[in-house]
């Protein structure tokens, strides 16, 4: 009988990263996104113009950058702006947005649902009813395939 | 109308025709392929006329070429056998790919001599015959693919092979074996064609396997549908623009060129629609194929009303699809006609059926539809 039954740090080795078939992701430069003005949207926001900081959110998202700060910034942002919404409005504004937009915005409400705070589910699965009524299954698909998380 | 035949339960996975339509070639997810001739009594009038049993493992791809009446079939055993009739039977020879995964896809050449197979060992073996030694010689395509070869298929020059693969890539490779093929001229593509030359490389830039990939009659544009939903075409003539469109159907996993301008592609929405590529450079979804008819809503009796209610739930009978697939699908050729004006194209889907679609009696029966 082996002396050394008792050895067991070998089962956490993860062999896969040995297996020179693994796929490398992509060298993504760091790219110098810095995400939404946060000054900018604050003032549209306090403006009354929703729509338009959505659009700026939308537009400004920090994709290609590694800088996990950045991101969780850039959700917060978003999130604020989304909530600011009154639940008649949300289908006006997802009406105004094209298809690269709609594609973000279900971006972020998935990353949304990730992170849940008081209450914000509800917005979200309201935000979620219209974007999935514009973008349809595919837009949802894209979520999941693109290599670009937001 | 579109014909339907249903070939039992089991999914079709790949299918392909012989040159006269009469026999199919197809694989009911398994290590066999299934031939079946056409006329005779049984359902739709296919008859099943052999079974080629030589691969241990799943049947991943089955060519037919239409001139030289010889079979390509490459499996998960990391095998391919080129099949010949000989007296009515079925000859298998083995070809040895040198590959250490599964074949995943195989195409024969335009011209027939040589044949390309896509494989999970990150390579594509392009095959030709040596006669001194009467035997299929591999080589291989290696750099820079880094991950599953999903699909390949072949220029009208015989040489430059497009292949989409799991790393989110469509690339051009250039297929010219100086044994069998006479050097070819300078395309859109490129000039230089050495063997496994990379000409091009594509991307649109969102994530998604890339399910398959074709070059259109001509070979100055190519196409490929990826899991993104999106379909893309570049146009070598037109600077290699790339026109994608991300659509919001479920992914596709086929496609086919009809006309030099225009594409159907088919998916897990069971449904084939047409794109077409317009001369601002755009694609653009034209129509679903499949409209299915309104029914008028049957009387049910009200016994058969409580015994749905009962078993199901609900009182409403149909779990039908509505179009004429109930499932993914998985195979789309051309029937009659060929990529750069088809009059028939034939898929097969997981529910087990092959549809051939009329594009005749759909312009006529589906409003506004113009395929050109």
């Amino acid at each position: 009988m082996a002396v050394n039954t008792g050895a067991k740090q070998f089962r956490k080795v993860d062999v896969d990263q040995y297996n020179e078939d693994n796929y490398q992701e992509d060298v993504i430069e760091d790219g110098l996104d810095e995400g939404p003005n946060e000054n900018e949207v604050s003032s549209l926001l306090q403006a009354g113009k929703n729509v338009d900081a959505l659009k700026v959110v939308l537009k400004n998202a920090p994709l290609s950058t590694k800088n996990q700060n950045t991101k969780d910034k850039a959700l917060q942002l978003t999130m604020r702006v989304l909530t600011s919404f009154r639940s008649a409005e949300i289908e006006k504004a997802v009406n105004t947005l094209d298809k690269l937009e709609i594609d973000m915005l279900m971006k972020y409400l998935y990353r949304g649902f990730e992170v849940p705070a008081e209450g914000s589910s509800a917005v979200l699965l309201n935000w979620h009813e219209k974007a999935y009524a514009k973008g349809g299954l595919g837009c949802i698909v894209r979520v999941l395939t693109d290599r670009k998380h937001v | 109308m579109s014909q339907v035949h249903s070939f039992g339960i089991q999914p079709i996975s790949i299918h392909s025709f012989n040159e006269n339509h009469n026999q199919i070639a197809f694989s009911p997810n398994n290590d066999e392929v299934h031939i079946y001739k056409s006329g005779g009594q049984t359902s739709g009038g296919w008859e099943k006329e052999d079974v080629l049993m030589e691969h241990g493992q799943r049947v991943t791809g089955i060519d037919w070429a239409p001139k030289s009446n010889r079979i390509v079939t490459c499996g998960a055993d990391r095998n391919a056998y080129v099949w010949t009739l000989d007296s009515g039977k079925w000859k298998p020879t083995l070809v040895i790919l040198r590959i250490n995964r599964a074949a995943t896809c195989v195409r024969w050449s335009p011209m027939e001599n040589k044949f390309a197979v896509g494989s999970g060992a990150r390579l594509i073996s392009v095959c030709y015959f040596e006669q001194e030694n009467d035997w299929w010689v591999s080589k291989h395509i290696k750099k820079p693919i880094r991950s599953t070869v999903t699909s390949v298929d072949w220029h009208p020059n015989n040489c430059l092979i497009a292949s989409g693969s799991t790393d989110f890539k469509a690339r051009i490779f250039s297929g010219y074996i100086k044994e069998v093929d006479e050097k070819p001229e300078a395309t859109a593509w490129g000039k230089k064609m050495t063997f496994a030359n990379l000409m091009n490389e594509f991307s649109n830039g969102g994530g998604g396997w890339v399910h398959a990939v074709a070059f259109s009659a001509s070979g100055d544009k190519l196409a490929w549908v990826g899991h993104d939903s999106s379909v893309s075409v570049v146009d070598a003539q037109n600077n290699m623009s790339l026109a994608f469109v991300k659509t919001e159907f479920l992914p596709f996993i086929t496609f086919t060129w009809v006309t030099e301008n225009s594409l159907v592609v088919g998916g897990h929405d069971c449904c084939p629609l047409l794109f077409n590529y317009d001369d601002t450079g755009k694609v653009v979804f034209m129509n679903k194929l499949d409209i299915p008819k309104e029914t008028q809503t049957k009387e049910i009796s009200a016994m058969k009303r409580f015994q749905t209610l009962d078993k199901r739930a609900t009182t409403v009978e149909d779990s039908d699809l509505k179009t004429l697939h109930q499932n993914t699908i998985t195979d789309m050729t051309v029937h009659t006609g060929d990529r750069g004006s088809a009059q028939k194209i034939s898929t097969t889907g997981v529910d087990g059926q092959m549809i051939i679609w009329d594009f005749k009696s759909l312009e006529s029966s589906i409003q506004g539809l113009r395929i050109s």
